[in-house]
Protein backbone atom coordinates (compact mmCIF):
# COMPACT_ATOMS: atom_id res chain seq x y z
CA UNK A 1 0.00 0.00 0.00
CA UNK A 2 1.56 3.28 -1.07
CA UNK A 3 0.54 6.38 0.79
CA UNK A 4 0.52 9.42 -1.50
CA UNK A 5 2.12 11.55 1.19
CA UNK A 6 5.15 9.22 1.25
CA UNK A 7 6.03 9.60 -2.42
CA UNK A 8 6.07 13.39 -2.61
CA UNK A 9 3.99 15.71 -4.75
CA UNK A 10 1.66 13.52 -6.75
CA UNK A 11 -1.60 14.85 -8.11
CA UNK A 12 -4.01 15.95 -5.39
CA UNK A 13 -2.08 14.74 -2.39
CA UNK A 14 -4.37 15.35 0.55
CA UNK A 15 -2.16 16.81 3.28
CA UNK A 16 -4.89 17.80 5.72
CA UNK A 17 -8.59 17.04 5.96
CA UNK A 18 -10.45 18.48 8.95
CA UNK A 19 -14.00 19.17 10.00
CA UNK A 20 -14.58 21.55 12.91
CA UNK A 21 -17.70 22.80 14.65
CA UNK A 22 -18.66 26.42 13.92
CA UNK A 23 -16.98 27.87 17.00
CA UNK A 24 -14.14 30.36 16.89
CA UNK A 25 -12.47 28.39 19.71
CA UNK A 26 -11.89 25.60 17.19
CA UNK A 27 -9.59 27.87 15.16
CA UNK A 28 -6.55 27.05 17.30
CA UNK A 29 -6.46 23.39 16.32
CA UNK A 30 -6.85 24.25 12.63
CA UNK A 31 -3.94 26.70 12.80
CA UNK A 32 -1.69 24.27 14.66
CA UNK A 33 -2.31 21.38 12.26
CA UNK A 34 -2.06 23.60 9.18
CA UNK A 35 1.23 25.04 10.39
CA UNK A 36 2.62 21.55 11.03
CA UNK A 37 1.62 20.48 7.50
CA UNK A 38 3.20 23.61 5.97
CA UNK A 39 6.40 23.02 7.98
CA UNK A 40 6.61 19.51 6.54
CA UNK A 41 6.57 21.10 3.08
CA UNK A 42 9.59 23.17 4.11
CA UNK A 43 7.88 26.57 3.76
CA UNK A 44 9.59 29.52 5.43
CA UNK A 45 8.12 31.73 8.18
CA UNK A 46 6.66 34.39 5.88
CA UNK A 47 5.05 31.88 3.51
CA UNK A 48 3.58 29.91 6.41
CA UNK A 49 2.25 33.10 8.04
CA UNK A 50 0.62 34.31 4.82
CA UNK A 51 -1.04 30.97 4.04
CA UNK A 52 -2.04 30.52 7.65
CA UNK A 53 -3.61 34.01 7.89
CA UNK A 54 -5.48 33.58 4.59
CA UNK A 55 -6.87 30.26 5.84
CA UNK A 56 -7.78 31.84 9.18
CA UNK A 57 -9.81 34.52 7.36
CA UNK A 58 -11.58 31.91 5.21
CA UNK A 59 -12.46 29.78 8.24
CA UNK A 60 -13.71 32.80 10.23
CA UNK A 61 -15.90 33.80 7.25
CA UNK A 62 -17.23 30.24 7.02
CA UNK A 63 -18.06 30.15 10.74
CA UNK A 64 -19.45 33.67 11.13
CA UNK A 65 -21.00 34.51 7.76
CA UNK A 66 -21.56 31.04 6.26
CA UNK A 67 -22.75 28.93 9.16
CA UNK A 68 -23.90 31.93 11.26
CA UNK A 69 -22.08 30.49 14.26
CA UNK A 70 -24.34 27.41 14.42
CA UNK A 71 -22.08 24.84 16.16
CA UNK A 72 -24.13 22.03 14.62
CA UNK A 73 -22.96 23.02 11.15
CA UNK A 74 -19.37 21.98 10.40
CA UNK A 75 -16.65 23.82 8.53
CA UNK A 76 -14.42 21.56 6.49
CA UNK A 77 -10.80 22.47 5.78
CA UNK A 78 -8.76 20.58 3.25
CA UNK A 79 -5.16 21.17 2.22
CA UNK A 80 -4.03 19.49 -0.97
CA UNK A 81 -1.05 19.59 -3.25
CA UNK A 82 -2.23 19.90 -6.83
CA UNK A 83 0.83 19.53 -9.03
CA UNK A 84 2.95 22.57 -8.08
CA UNK A 85 0.10 24.36 -6.33
CA UNK A 86 -0.91 24.29 -2.73
CA UNK A 87 -4.70 24.42 -2.53
CA UNK A 88 -6.83 25.07 0.55
CA UNK A 89 -10.56 24.51 0.42
CA UNK A 90 -12.83 25.79 3.18
CA UNK A 91 -16.41 24.60 2.98
CA UNK A 92 -19.39 25.82 4.99
CA UNK A 93 -23.08 24.85 5.07
CA UNK A 94 -24.43 28.37 4.70
CA UNK A 95 -26.74 30.12 2.26
CA UNK A 96 -24.05 31.04 -0.27
CA UNK A 97 -21.79 34.03 -0.80
CA UNK A 98 -21.30 36.58 -3.58
CA UNK A 99 -17.87 38.29 -3.37
CA UNK A 100 -19.16 41.03 -5.71
CA UNK A 101 -21.37 42.25 -2.85
CA UNK A 102 -18.36 43.18 -0.70
CA UNK A 103 -17.28 46.86 -0.73
CA UNK A 104 -13.72 47.49 -1.93
CA UNK A 105 -11.75 48.47 1.19
CA UNK A 106 -8.93 49.88 -0.98
CA UNK A 107 -11.03 52.77 -2.31
CA UNK A 108 -9.90 56.00 -0.62
CA UNK A 109 -13.36 56.58 0.88
CA UNK A 110 -13.31 53.09 2.44
CA UNK A 111 -9.68 52.95 3.63
CA UNK A 112 -10.40 53.93 7.22
CA UNK A 113 -13.71 52.05 7.39
CA UNK A 114 -14.26 48.58 8.77
CA UNK A 115 -15.38 45.72 6.54
CA UNK A 116 -14.30 43.84 3.45
CA UNK A 117 -10.76 43.27 4.64
CA UNK A 118 -11.01 39.52 5.17
CA UNK A 119 -11.53 38.97 1.46
CA UNK A 120 -8.88 41.56 0.61
CA UNK A 121 -6.36 39.87 2.87
CA UNK A 122 -7.05 36.45 1.35
CA UNK A 123 -6.61 37.82 -2.18
CA UNK A 124 -3.42 39.63 -1.29
CA UNK A 125 -1.88 36.75 0.65
CA UNK A 126 -2.60 34.03 -1.91
CA UNK A 127 -2.15 33.73 -5.69
CA UNK A 128 -5.79 32.91 -6.38
CA UNK A 129 -9.00 33.05 -4.34
CA UNK A 130 -12.34 31.76 -5.54
CA UNK A 131 -15.77 31.16 -4.05
CA UNK A 132 -18.29 28.70 -5.42
CA UNK A 133 -21.21 26.54 -4.37
CA UNK A 134 -20.36 23.35 -2.49
CA UNK A 135 -21.44 19.86 -3.60
CA UNK A 136 -23.87 19.58 -0.70
CA UNK A 137 -24.87 23.25 -0.47
CA UNK A 138 -23.05 26.10 1.22
CA UNK A 139 -19.95 27.82 -0.10
CA UNK A 140 -16.47 26.55 -0.83
CA UNK A 141 -13.63 29.06 -0.68
CA UNK A 142 -10.63 27.91 -2.71
CA UNK A 143 -7.25 29.47 -1.89
CA UNK A 144 -4.36 28.67 -4.19
CA UNK A 145 -0.67 29.33 -3.64
CA UNK A 146 1.89 28.48 -6.29
CA UNK A 147 4.92 26.82 -4.78
CA UNK A 148 8.33 27.83 -6.01
CA UNK A 149 6.88 30.69 -8.08
CA UNK A 150 6.89 34.41 -7.44
CA UNK A 151 5.35 35.46 -4.16
CA UNK A 152 2.04 37.33 -4.39
CA UNK A 153 2.30 41.10 -4.85
CA UNK A 154 1.13 43.32 -2.00
CA UNK A 155 -2.23 44.83 -2.80
CA UNK A 156 -2.79 42.67 -5.88
CA UNK A 157 -6.40 42.11 -6.80
CA UNK A 158 -8.00 39.46 -8.93
CA UNK B 1 -6.44 38.37 23.02
CA UNK B 2 -4.63 41.63 23.59
CA UNK B 3 -3.37 43.20 26.82
CA UNK B 4 -3.26 46.99 26.96
CA UNK B 5 -1.52 49.32 29.38
CA UNK B 6 -1.61 53.11 29.16
CA UNK B 7 1.15 55.57 30.06
CA UNK B 8 1.98 59.18 29.23
CA UNK B 9 5.37 60.36 27.97
CA UNK B 10 6.12 63.99 27.02
CA UNK B 11 2.44 64.74 26.52
CA UNK B 12 1.90 61.68 24.32
CA UNK B 13 -0.51 58.99 25.53
CA UNK B 14 1.08 55.65 24.76
CA UNK B 15 -0.93 52.44 24.71
CA UNK B 16 1.27 49.36 24.91
CA UNK B 17 -0.58 46.57 23.14
CA UNK B 18 0.47 42.93 23.48
CA UNK B 19 -0.96 39.67 22.19
CA UNK B 20 -3.20 38.98 19.22
CA UNK B 21 -5.36 41.69 17.65
CA UNK B 22 -8.61 40.50 16.11
CA UNK B 23 -9.16 37.39 18.17
CA UNK B 24 -11.44 37.47 21.19
CA UNK B 25 -12.16 40.30 23.56
CA UNK B 26 -8.90 42.18 23.14
CA UNK B 27 -10.48 44.15 20.32
CA UNK B 28 -13.02 45.89 22.49
CA UNK B 29 -10.28 46.39 25.10
CA UNK B 30 -8.28 48.43 22.60
CA UNK B 31 -11.37 50.37 21.48
CA UNK B 32 -12.19 51.11 25.13
CA UNK B 33 -8.62 52.17 25.93
CA UNK B 34 -8.57 54.58 22.98
CA UNK B 35 -11.97 55.98 23.98
CA UNK B 36 -10.81 56.43 27.58
CA UNK B 37 -7.73 58.29 26.39
CA UNK B 38 -9.91 60.57 24.24
CA UNK B 39 -12.35 61.15 27.09
CA UNK B 40 -9.38 62.08 29.29
CA UNK B 41 -8.50 64.82 26.81
CA UNK B 42 -5.65 63.08 24.96
CA UNK B 43 -5.05 64.24 21.39
CA UNK B 44 -1.65 62.63 20.79
CA UNK B 45 -2.10 58.88 20.95
CA UNK B 46 0.58 56.34 20.12
CA UNK B 47 -0.12 52.63 19.83
CA UNK B 48 3.03 50.67 20.61
CA UNK B 49 2.37 47.37 18.81
CA UNK B 50 5.75 45.81 19.63
CA UNK B 51 4.03 43.01 21.56
CA UNK B 52 1.41 42.27 18.88
CA UNK B 53 2.26 38.94 17.27
CA UNK B 54 -0.98 38.40 15.34
CA UNK B 55 -3.19 40.74 13.32
CA UNK B 56 -6.16 39.66 11.23
CA UNK B 57 -8.86 41.56 9.36
CA UNK B 58 -10.90 42.07 12.56
CA UNK B 59 -7.83 43.57 14.25
CA UNK B 60 -7.28 45.83 11.25
CA UNK B 61 -10.85 47.04 11.56
CA UNK B 62 -10.20 47.97 15.21
CA UNK B 63 -7.09 49.92 14.21
CA UNK B 64 -8.99 51.66 11.40
CA UNK B 65 -11.96 52.59 13.59
CA UNK B 66 -9.63 53.81 16.36
CA UNK B 67 -7.88 56.00 13.82
CA UNK B 68 -11.22 57.45 12.72
CA UNK B 69 -12.36 58.02 16.32
CA UNK B 70 -9.18 59.95 17.16
CA UNK B 71 -9.29 62.00 13.94
CA UNK B 72 -12.93 62.90 14.59
CA UNK B 73 -11.89 64.46 17.91
CA UNK B 74 -9.16 66.45 16.18
CA UNK B 75 -6.40 64.22 17.52
CA UNK B 76 -3.69 62.14 15.94
CA UNK B 77 -3.13 58.38 16.22
CA UNK B 78 0.22 56.85 15.30
CA UNK B 79 1.69 53.35 15.37
CA UNK B 80 5.16 52.27 16.39
CA UNK B 81 7.33 49.13 16.71
CA UNK B 82 5.50 46.84 14.28
CA UNK B 83 6.64 43.24 14.02
CA UNK B 84 7.40 42.23 10.40
CA UNK B 85 4.28 40.04 10.16
CA UNK B 86 2.08 42.93 11.29
CA UNK B 87 3.81 45.39 8.96
CA UNK B 88 3.27 42.91 6.08
CA UNK B 89 -0.47 42.88 6.74
CA UNK B 90 -0.74 46.69 6.89
CA UNK B 91 1.17 47.01 3.61
CA UNK B 92 -1.15 44.54 1.91
CA UNK B 93 -4.25 46.40 3.10
CA UNK B 94 -2.65 49.77 2.21
CA UNK B 95 -3.27 50.98 5.74
CA UNK B 96 0.34 52.13 5.73
CA UNK B 97 -1.05 55.07 3.74
CA UNK B 98 -3.59 55.88 6.48
CA UNK B 99 -1.45 55.48 9.58
CA UNK B 100 1.72 57.28 10.43
CA UNK B 101 4.15 54.57 11.44
CA UNK B 102 7.49 55.06 13.13
CA UNK B 103 10.24 52.57 13.84
CA UNK B 104 11.10 53.64 17.38
CA UNK B 105 9.14 55.16 20.24
CA UNK B 106 11.65 58.04 20.53
CA UNK B 107 11.05 59.03 16.91
CA UNK B 108 7.30 58.67 17.30
CA UNK B 109 7.08 60.80 20.46
CA UNK B 110 9.31 63.48 18.90
CA UNK B 111 7.17 63.53 15.74
CA UNK B 112 4.07 64.59 17.69
CA UNK B 113 5.75 67.79 18.85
Amino acid sequence: MINGADVGFVMQDVLLDLAIPSRLEAMGSVQARLDAALRRLGLDDQARHRISLATHEAVVNAIVHGNRGDPGRPVEVQLTCDGEDLVIRVADRGAGFDPAGVADPLLPENLARPGGRGLLLMRALMDEVGHGPGATGGTVATLRRRLGGDPPHPGSDH
Amino acid sequence: MANITTRVRDGVTILDVAGGLGIGEGDSDLRDAVRQALDGGATKILLNLGGVDFLNSAGINVLASSHTAVSNRGGKLKLVSLQPKVQDVLVITRLVTVFEIDDTEDEAVASFA
